[in-house]
């Protein structure tokens, strides 16, 4: 059974904001797909061996990319060529 | 042979996010073709925002792989198709830019997430269509609007430049009015791209035979059983029974891993979702995230605003499939539930040559009929079994129920999307007949 504080919670892990007013319905939608979840508590097996998986490796050299012009294009805010994120502290 | 094709649809389904009025074509199998391509498929120079409002006015700088396979092709690229947001939905109403209108009937859903290529290729704007298809995207509306859908097998079509939802899951696919068509877009968009690291060099070239004789197809009883409209279960069997009368024979198959395909397909789908969607945070691309708040509150404001209801639900439901605590119970056994559908499907196709039932359990939904999610999610139940088993699936049109139409859905062993394909072409020439 989810709380609506456990759902606030998972907002708050998400970083995906919510508001008051949605809490009580999501808390609902959530219990509801969850109980019907409780069917892969029957599932029966192994999940699948890690034998025979190989990496890939390739060597790692510079190819062609983007200039920073096209790489800043979409960017909300830039400042002398770099991109501006929230502050963090 | 290369020029421009002017492009001003009469857009009354409201199928296309953006339209491009003049769209440069070049000479190849597709010249001149007007080719819409769903709007989370990246187009250089034009605008892709997933049907999503975090990325509207982005403006890739980048074609997907399978753009550029259509511009060398020739093809006119006209537009990008409307969208469940992030292609999170079974009937396009999620959309920021509004729903989109079954041609078969305006006042139904044309299904999803993939509706706006499925309406523009059913309302005749254009001939064919991308789509993409992580749990029944292509096929859903391919069957709700009755036209044809493929989702290849995975690692056939290059999945560089998509937006990514759910990678283990999606592909992206043709979409068009005939059998013959899907297979030409087929044909051009399934070519090795070494960026795709789940690919394998398996190319599609094929002109579909509609020579089934001796063909063997499964019949599981879990496609035809509870939630299945029995008018759909009687109009895809009598389908079935024109495949018989070109000389196939039925077998009976059984999928048992099928009661636990919806659960483990949204658990998975949704922890994917939300580590994908993570990148969506206003930083490098889409409306600008407020630089002055702090990192939480900036995101978590931004984020509450632009993304819709049911995008906030799956990224919240995967945070919590995968959170400490709850991995164990819910991830971990969807992936042994993935692992058992597939070698269900693996046993069914020892008996089969390929497996044929419903595409959807019902025909298309009135607008707005789907308020519940966990209902709208039980609909998906008979198209996420080949996305969890990565087997190639098309739906071709069988018939009509009160006027709308009825997919059949044909499943294939991986990387035998031709024998799918010609199965279908043998059905869509045997009834055009």
């Amino acid at each position: 059974m989810i709380t609506e504080s456990d759902i606030e919670h998972i907002a708050e892990l998400a970083d995906i904001g919510i508001l008051k007013d949605e809490v009580p319905e999501f808390t609902t939608q959530f219990n509801a797909i969850l109980d019907y979840f409780e069917v892969l508590d029957t599932v029966q097996g192994e999940g699948a061996p890690a034998a025979g998986i190989t990496n890939v490796f390739r060597d790692d050299e510079p190819r062609p990319c983007l200039s920073q012009e096209e790489t800043l294009a979409n960017a909300g805010s830039t400042e002398d060529g770099f991109i501006k994120a929230p502050r963090v502290m | 042979m290369a020029g421009t094709l002017e492009f001003s649809p009469d857009d009354r389904y409201n199928a296309f996010i953006t339209t491009c009025s003049t769209a440069p074509f070049s000479d190849g199998t597709l010249a001149g073709i007007a080719v819409a391509v769903k709007d989370n498929i990246s187009t250089a120079g034009i605008e892709t925002t997933c049907g999503s409002k975090i990325l509207e006015s982005y403006v890739p700088p980048y074609d997907a792989y399978v753009v550029g396979l259509l511009r060398k092709a020739g093809a006119a690229i006209v537009g990008k198709t409307n969208m469940d947001e992030f292609g999170m939905g079974t009937t396009t109403e999620t959309s920021a830019f509004g729903p989109t209108k079954n041609p078969a009937d305006p006042s139904r859903v044309p299904g999803g997430s993939s509706g706006g290529s499925a309406a523009a290729v059913a309302a005749d704007l254009v001939p064919m269509a991308l789509g993409t298809d992580t749990g029944g995207s292509i096929r859903c509306p391919a069957a709700f609007c009755g036209i044809v859908g493929l989702k290849p097998t995975y690692g056939r079509v290059s999945r560089y430049g998509l937006i990514a939802y759910a990678n283990s899951l999606e592909q992206i696919g043709p979409m068009a009015r005939t059998v013959e068509d899907a297979s030409r877009l087929m044909s051009v968009i399934a070519k090795y791209d070494p960026r795709d690291s789940t690919m394998l060099d398996r190319p599609y070239d094929h002109r579909p035979s509609a020579d089934i004789a001796g063909l063997r197809i499964g019949i599981p009883e879990e496609y035809f059983g509870e939630g299945v409209d029995p008018r759909v279960a009687e109009t895809v069997r009598n389908a079935i029974a024109v495949l018989e009368g070109l000389g196939a024979e039925t077998v009976t198959v059984s999928i048992p891993g099928m009661r636990h395909a919806l659960a483990a397909y949204y658990v998975i789908c949704t922890s994917e979702a939300s580590s994908n969607l993570a990148r969506f945070d206003g930083v490098r691309y889409g409306p600008a995230v407020d630089t002055r708040k702090t990192w939480h509150e900036a995101y978590q404001d931004l984020r509450e605003e632009k993304f819709g209801t049911e995008v906030r639900r799956r990224v919240m439901l995967g945070t919590f499939a995968l959170s400490a605590g709850y991995a164990g119970r819910y991830y971990a056994k969807a992936q042994v539930a993935r692992r058992n559908i597939m070698q269900d499907f693996e046993r069914a196709l020892r008996d089969a040559d390929i497996i044929a039932g419903p595409t959807m359990p019902t025909v298309a939904f009135r607008l707005g009929e789907k308020t519940d999610p966990l209902s709208m999610y039980l609909s998906d139940i008979l198209t996420v079994p080949a996305n969890l088993a990565g087997i190639p699936a098309i739906s071709v049109p069988c018939g009509r129920i009160d006027g709308l139409p009825v997919g059949l859905q044909l499943m294939g062993r991986q990387f035998e999307d031709e024998r799918v394909v010609d199965a279908a072409y043998a059905y869509e020439q045997e009834v055009r007949a």
